[in-house]
């Protein structure tokens, strides 16, 4: 018996938020085939961010039945990714293959037309109409994590001030940020919230600094986008606030000031390696959240009072049957402009609008610096 | 947790002061350590190298054995170990510092990487602070004050190897050689030993510049760690005018300048937080410019660098 971590609802759900579907022609539908399946970090793969989640996710999956794993960590986004994905599939035979990281994906496109019997996913979301049809994209909303963290903070801030530390200006690490927001103001909505980039996926001294000057500024949670929050959380525990983690479980970073963390569950990815393995149907675009089982939540720090667990543990399921919506009227951004009327509800599943968010909601300082 | 006072604009000032001195200290080592060795008539590029192979062995080995101190001494040897390899090929005939030190600079940081994959996950036990600022009923000003050993041994080494080179019979030679290779045989003394120890020493000091890095602040080890801070620790000595002294003064601008992006954002000037974030190699950029200019170039460099000769 395979152990299947994509539940039929979640699957039907899944199809939902998706463009293309593809029907692997493979015979012998029902049966489970053997397959080795690859996966490419472009980092270490135990960092305590990005690529740990995915390196999770790849445990998981090595755990279906008749799944051999191999990976392959540090792996640039150059012609050297393509070299390793081939050389898995020449050399260890691999038939699926996780690139896990964003420059992967045009070594990707090429790949998949050059090896149409080899599946390939891709953690961008980036497949559009014309691509092949063995590529696949796929993504999780951070923003409803992000928004369960909001609220564990929002519970947590004596001083009302909390931070939001983001990489790079782009719409999925501001969408995380409103989410934070979003879900500390749902508890108090006098509480507002830095929000300061840093320019740089990786660069720990700046975060440092961020991290010190937010805490001088008396913010006292802190969640940070970065590609690693280590550095960021291990710095707010010795100065004594909170923090919400990001990418994976980094609950042990900080014992007492941990509140929870956004997660991704790239283990749902486990899905298109049973399509392979049975012949069946897969889509080549998948977004989603709570609902499709994309993200997931730390489990709660020491520092989380019961009645609080319980509270946000109701919320995820309000994104899991889809009764709470992220972005709802009337809505302000954080310079005054109307952004949704009252009554106006966008769908956690409006891709068009999450993709082109470019402004913070109201409560937070900082601007995104896009063009609006 | 009581909250802490609204500082406001004074936070900025706050911070600035903090960042100079939490992040000038590798800084600091780098370019006491390349002052000496350009002292002694040579450049060592690979500085940066040695940077981050000290901050990866530091960190390796004070998670192994438990001891961040043991950490960086292992750091500081394994930086006098590259100064030793860049000094002794250097002293083979026609060989040329410049290129020598960016071979190294790449082998530096190519074996940290390599050899310090295990250790990024893992959490190693963290260099002690002092805290200078427990007589003030600000936690902020207390969290700046909170002030690193290293930091304090850099503050102390600055004057120290300032009145070396200026004073003693050691600095006299070392000088000598930088200055003059001819005049330094003629008194009898081995250039190229002179260098060999010079380069070393320098080595020593920006492997324990790095230990800084990975056991103190920010306090991890990963591949991004140094982000360039050994190859500006070298461009802010030819500011530093090659003076132990003024290299602690241009460090604790470089840290300051760091600090200053992240500050003003985090009270809420967001505008240009790109710009501004990149201060330090801005500044790094400007000073060179300044320090090459006609009139200002060269100003007390030691005389037997590739650079001026």
């Amino acid at each position: 018996m395979s152990r299947s971590l994509v539940t039929r609802r979640g699957l039907l759900q899944g199809g939902i938020a998706t463009a293309g579907l593809a029907l692997w022609p493979a015979s012998g539908a029902g049966a489970s085939k053997p397959v080795t399946v690859g996966f490419v970090y472009v980092g270490p793969r135990n960092d305590y961010g990005w690529n740990q989640s995915h390196w999770v996710a790849a445990k998981k999956i090595a755990q279906l039945e008749g799944v051999k794993l191999i990976e392959q960590e540090n792996v640039p986004e150059t012609a050297e990714a393509e070299k390793v994905m081939e050389g898995m599939i020449r050399h260890d035979g691999a038939k699926v293959v996780f690139a896990t990281s964003f420059g992967y994906w045009p070594h990707v496109l090429k790949l998949a037309r050059k090896h149409p019997d080899v599946l390939f996913t891709h953690i961008g979301a980036l497949w559009k109409d014309g691509d092949p049809k063995n590529a696949i994209g796929y993504r999780g909303y951070m923003e409803e994590p992000h928004y369960l963290c909001g609220v564990a903070a929002g519970h947590a801030t004596k001083t009302g001030k909390i931070g939001f530390i983001g990489s790079k200006p782009l719409y999925f690490i501001f969408n995380n940020a409103n989410g934070f927001i979003l879900g500390a103001r749902a508890v108090n909505p006098a509480i507002t919230c830095h929000v300061v980039i840093t320019g740089d996926w990786n660069n720990p001294v700046r975060e440092a600094e961020v991290t010190q000057s937010l805490i001088d500024q008396g913010v006292d949670v802190i969640v940070a986008n970065v590609d690693s929050a280590k550095v960021v959380i291990e710095n707010a525990e010795r100065r004594s606030i909170f923090s919400c983690g990001y990418h994976t479980d980094v609950s042990e970073l900080a014992p007492k000031g941990f509140l929870t963390g956004a997660e991704w569950n790239w283990a749902a990815g486990a899905r298109f390696v049973q399509a392979w393995q049975t012949g069946g149907a897969y889509p080549n675009l998948l977004r989603g959240g709570f609902r499709q089982d994309m993200v997931a939540l730390s489990p709660f720090g020491a520092s989380v009072p019961p009645d609080v667990r319980a509270k946000i543990t109701k919320l995820r399921q309000g994104f899991a049957d889809d009764s709470l919506k992220l972005y709802r009227g009337p809505l302000k951004d954080n310079e005054g402009n109307l952004v949704l009327k009252e009554g106006q509800v966008v769908a956690n599943d409006d891709n068009k609008f999450k993709l082109a968010v470019n402004f913070l909601v109201e409560g937070a300082i900082g601007r995104t610096g896009l063009k609006k | 947790m009581t909250p802490p006072p609204d500082l406001g604009w004074a936070g900025v000032l706050v911070a600035l002061v903090g960042g100079a001195i939490r992040v000038s200290t590798p800084y600091l080592f780098v370019s006491l350590g390349e002052t000496l060795t350009e002292r002694s008539g040579r450049v060592n590029l690979g500085l940066e190298g040695t940077l981050v192979l000290g901050a990866m062995s530091a960190y390796g080995v004070a998670y192994l054995s438990g001891s961040p101190w043991l950490g960086v001494l292992v750091a500081g040897l394994a930086g006098a170990l590259l100064g030793l390899l860049h000094a002794s090929v250097c002293n083979l005939p026609r060989v040329n510092d410049i290129a020598v030190g960016i071979a190294l600079f790449l082998l530096g940081t190519g074996l940290a990487f390599y050899l310090g994959k295990p250790f990024i996950e893992p959490r190693a036990p963290r260099l002690p602070s002092l805290a200078l600022g427990a007589w003030s009923g600000s936690p902020q000003v207390r969290a700046a004050l909170e002030v690193n050993a290293l930091f304090l041994a850099g503050a102390v080494l600055a004057p120290l190897l300032w009145w070396a080179l200026r004073g003693t019979r050691w600095g006299l030679i070392l000088r000598t050689a930088g200055d003059n290779a001819d005049a330094a045989r003629a008194l009898g003394h081995s250039v190229g030993l002179t260098r060999v120890l010079a380069t070393m020493a320098g080595g020593f000091l920006a492997g324990v510049g790095g230990s800084f890095l990975s056991l103190y602040y920010p306090g991890t080890w990963n591949e991004g760690l140094s982000s360039g801070q050994g190859l500006m620790a070298i461009a802010l000595v030819i500011f530093a005018r090659w003076n132990p002294l003024a290299c602690f003064g241009v460090s604790l601008l470089f840290g300051a300048a760091t600090a200053l992006g992240p500050a003003l954002q985090s009270v809420g000037i967001t505008a240009y937080y790109d710009l501004l974030n990149a201060a330090p190699y801005g500044l790094t950029l400007a000073l060179l410019i300044w320090s090459s200019s006609t009139r200002h170039a060269l100003v007390g460099a030691p005389g037997e660098l590739t650079i001026s000769k």
